[in-house]
This record gives C-alpha cells, structure tokens and sequence, in this order.
C-alpha cells in the first residue's frame, strides 16, 4: 500500500481478483498490494465480501478471474499446500483439533515432517500469553484461550503473512481485547505482514496502517487506515 | 390365521406381503406425527422392492438351467443397481455413483469371485445368485451408510477441515477422522450380525436350508459362513468406498467442494 517503498518488498499482490458463485458476485475486481510489514485492515458490513476475499488470497476458493502473486509468483504455480503455510490463516472461530494444546501447535509443522521442540512449543505459547498450557486439552479453553491457541497454531508455521478473518467477532467483551492487544503486540514487535478482515472500523484504526473499505464485493476507498475511515 | 382363508399359495403369499406392508405404513404414519415425512419414499421404495423380486423370482425360475455365464451377468447387473442406489445417499458428492459402484464391484465381486473358486458358495445358478445378491445388498447398505456418515461429518465439520487445509494439510490428512468414523460406522450392522447370530435372530437361509432338508448343524454353520462372507465384502465395500470418495470432496487446488449451504 506504500508507494514509497521498492516493488521488491511487494510480498502479496492481488490483481483483478473476482469470484462469481452461480450468477451472485461475491468479489469483484480486487486489485491492491502488500508490502513487506505492512497490516492492512479490510473494512466493510457483512455479506460485503471481506471473508469471501480472504478465502480467495488463501486459495481456499478458487477466483473465477484474476489472481495473487505472492512474493512476486502466481500462486496458481505454488504448491496449494506451501501456499497455504506462506500465508498462515486465523478463522474467525478457532476450530481446533481434539487434542492437548501441544497437538495443536505441532500440526501445521507436522504436515511437512518437522517436529517442533517443546521449547517451541513453549515459546509460541508465551508469544500468545499462555506459558505452561501445552499439555491442557482444548476442550476446557475459554474462547479468547481457544482463539489464542489458533493464533500461535499458524505462527508455529512460520508464516510470510498472516491472514485474520474477524478473529475477535466470535468473542466476549473482554476475551476480544485481550485477543486484539495480542495480535496488535505480535505484529508491532515482530513486524509480521498482516491482512485483517473486521467489521469494526475502530479495531481497523487500532491495528492497521492502512484500510481497504468493501461493499458489495468491490473496493470502494483504499489508502492510509485513518483517511479512509474518516471518509 | 391367514391360512384358514387362502388355500392357493400365491394369494396367501400376497395377503402376507399387504399385512407386512401395512405394519411398514403404520411407522411411516407414526413418523409423519412427528414431523418426519418418508411416505412417498417408503411407499415407492416398498412398491418397487416388491416389484423388483417377483421380477427376479420370475427370471430365476426361467434361469434354472441356464449356463454359469448368465450368473454373472445378473450379479454385474445387481451390482450396477446397488452402486445407483447407495450412491443416491450421498447427495452432493461428486462421482457418488461411479464410486459406489466400484466399491461393490471391489468389495461384493471380490469375495464372491474368491468364495466361488474356492467352493464355499455353489456354482449352481440357484445358489450363487441368491448367495451373491445377498453379499452386494449388504454392501450396498454399508456403502451408503459410510457415504451418508462422511457426508454429514464433512458438512458438520467443514471448518475443522479448512483449519487444517490451512496448516498446510493434505486433504486426506485433513479428512482422515472422519474416513475412519464413517468406515467404523458402517460396520456396525454387519458386526452385530455376526454377533446376535441365533441368539437374537436365525436368518431366513438358515431357516430355507432346514425347510429344504439340509442337517441342522449344516445349516447353522453355513449361515455363519454366510454372515462372515457379508462382513469381508461389507467391509472391504466400505473401505474402497471411503478412500476413493475422500479425494472426490476436494478440488485438483486442494479445496473443499462440499459445504454446508453449497
């Protein structure tokens, strides 16, 4: 989103991205870049098409034209699964696996036949303010913990950028601070590049350095999170 | 009480199969009480079956001497029909039928083929086809039992199965506990058969073979063999049926066709 900066930190671009589902649009003509430590906050009412957006960067659906360029390669020529882990993704509801904390964590690395250390497991688990809950079954984890977990899942990935669908909407008042001051710390500190879907245009000021607002599947204003939402 | 008022065998077989019909609408009336509608299903499904094996009581009858060929042309053909109809339970699945169809074929064909060379069902038209439907309706059953299971699994957890798509998950990775509840579940039929054999039911085979002269014990062990042969193609049904419709779900990009709401 920063004209300043070389295309060569461009570490996602999507071009002319739709997706059309049996005649209804659900993304029209996307077009916007992302450079390298950048959070760029997706504004819009629900049904506008943030989440459908969302899938599309992760491959989850397929656009029906256009594409995205991750690091500067089609993503139809990567590897869905390699793709998927360059661009780790957090659902709006966390979704986690039967199982302790630590199966959790260790699942994504897993997939590719690394066993990650009980020191990374640990590690990760600090990273996201659960120090010493590797071996609690998620079954008895509150929904900011469960959501907590899901975050430092798909950090135990080592993703290239990190995709947030609404991932406080799911939450109570005071579990969504906690897990907004959390993602607002991991990227600040470690400038990890960031795609956050939200419906709440404050979170988007809070955590974001630049907006892109969404009606109806369209961009309708793009620029620096504070002209646009104030527009 | 039936046969103080039919003497001629047909009629009384006719005024049995009215009364078992009856008692069948009855459930579906019970069912409809509470807001569960399978009239029109049950009736066609009733009307049909019942069609259906006069139809093949009737070309077995004009079958009897017919050469060993034409057995298995009836069981292809049962075959096909089996894998339509179970495929039918897995609505939204792509390559349902195919599927179906090649998992009886596997699991059905497989065990009869093998059983017949190895002298355990007769070679006789009249004992192989009969032995024969009675494998591939078995496996027809699990077969839609292990369709229906994973579908409804696969809609039910359609966000488990994209949190793991996006960990960078194999689709079969991702669908793996659902595969093994369905194939564990389809089963559950055929182990309970084998399980209750004569002590909460003595089939209808065994029952024939002692009506037709066959030694008791005879009878009563081939029944086991019988429920074994039913569990082996059940099973092996279920198994091909599950592996070859877990990658049906997904696309050749690796995402998930089946969601609840498409």
């Amino acid at each position: 989103m920063n004209a300043s900066q070389t295309s060569d930190s461009v570490i996602l671009r999507a071009e002319h991205l739709s997706r059309v589902v049996t005649g209804k649009v659900l993304v029209e003509d996307v077009t916007f870049e992302l450079r390298i430590g950048e959070v760029l906050a997706i504004v819009g009412p629900s049904g506008s098409g943030k989440s459908s957006l969302l899938r599309l960067l992760n491959r989850l659906d397929e656009p029906t034209s256009g594409t995205v360029y991750v690091e500067g390669t089609d993503y139809r020529q990567i590897a869905p699964r390699e793709l998927r882990r360059k661009l780790g993704m957090v659902t709006q509801r966390p979704y986690l696996f039967p199982g302790t904390v630590e199966d959790n964590l260790r699942f994504g690395p897993l997939q590719r036949g690394e066993i990650l250390t009980n020191d990374a497991v640990e590690r990760l688990l600090s990273r996201v303010g659960l120090k010493g809950y590797s071996s609690r079954n998620v079954a008895n984890l509150s929904g900011g913990e469960a959501q907590r977990v899901s975050v430092a899942r798909t950090l135990a990935n080592s993703p290239l950028a990190l995709l947030l669908d609404e991932p406080t909407s799911a939450l109570d008042e005071a579990s969504k601070r906690e897990v907004e001051a959390l993602i607002g710390g991991i990227v600040s500190e470690q400038g990890l590049t960031c795609i956050i879907v939200t419906h709440d245009t404050a979170q988007a000021a809070r955590l974001a350095a630049w907006a892109l607002v969404i009606e109806t599947g369209r961009i309708v204003r793009s620029g620096p999170v504070k002209e646009v939402l104030r527009a | 009480m039936l046969r103080h008022f039919f003497s001629n065998q047909l009629y009384l077989g006719l005024a049995q199969a009215g009364i078992a019909a009856l008692a069948a609408m009855l459930v579906v009336v019970l069912a409809r009480r509470r807001g569960i509608h399978l009239e029109s299903e049950a009736l066609v499904a009733m009307l049909r079956g019942m069609v259906q094996i006069i139809a093949v009581g009737s070309v077995l009858l004009l079958l009897l001497r017919a050469p060993l060929w034409t057995s298995a042309f009836l069981l292809v053909g049962m075959m096909v029909a089996a894998g339509a109809t179970s495929g039918r339970r897995a609505k939204g699945m792509p390559g349902a039928f195919q599927v179906s169809t090649w998992a009886i074929a596997c699991g059905a064909g497989s065990v009869i083929a093998l059983m017949t060379w190895l002298g355990v069902i007769d070679t006789a038209l009249t004992s192989l086809v009969p032995v024969g439907s009675m494998l591939i309706a078995n496996a027809m059953n699990t077969n839609a039992l292990a369709l229906n299971r994973f579908r409804s699994d696969v809609l039910a957890h359609a966000g488990e199965i994209e949190s793991a798509l996006a960990l960078g998950a194999e689709p079969v990775a991702s669908v793996a506990p659902y595969v093994q509840a369905s194939f564990e579940a389809s089963l559950i039929p055929a182990i309970d058969s084998i399980r209750s054999l004569g002590i909460v039911w003595i089939p209808g085979l065994m029952a024939g073979m002692l009506l037709s002269g066959a030694r008791p014990i005879y009878a009563a062990v081939y029944q086991f063999v019988v429920l074994a042969m039913i569990f082996a193609a059940s099973g092996l049904t279920s198994l091909v049926s599950t592996l070859l419709i877990r990658v049906r779900i997904f696309t050749s990009a690796q995402q998930l066709m089946l969601q609840p709401g498409k």
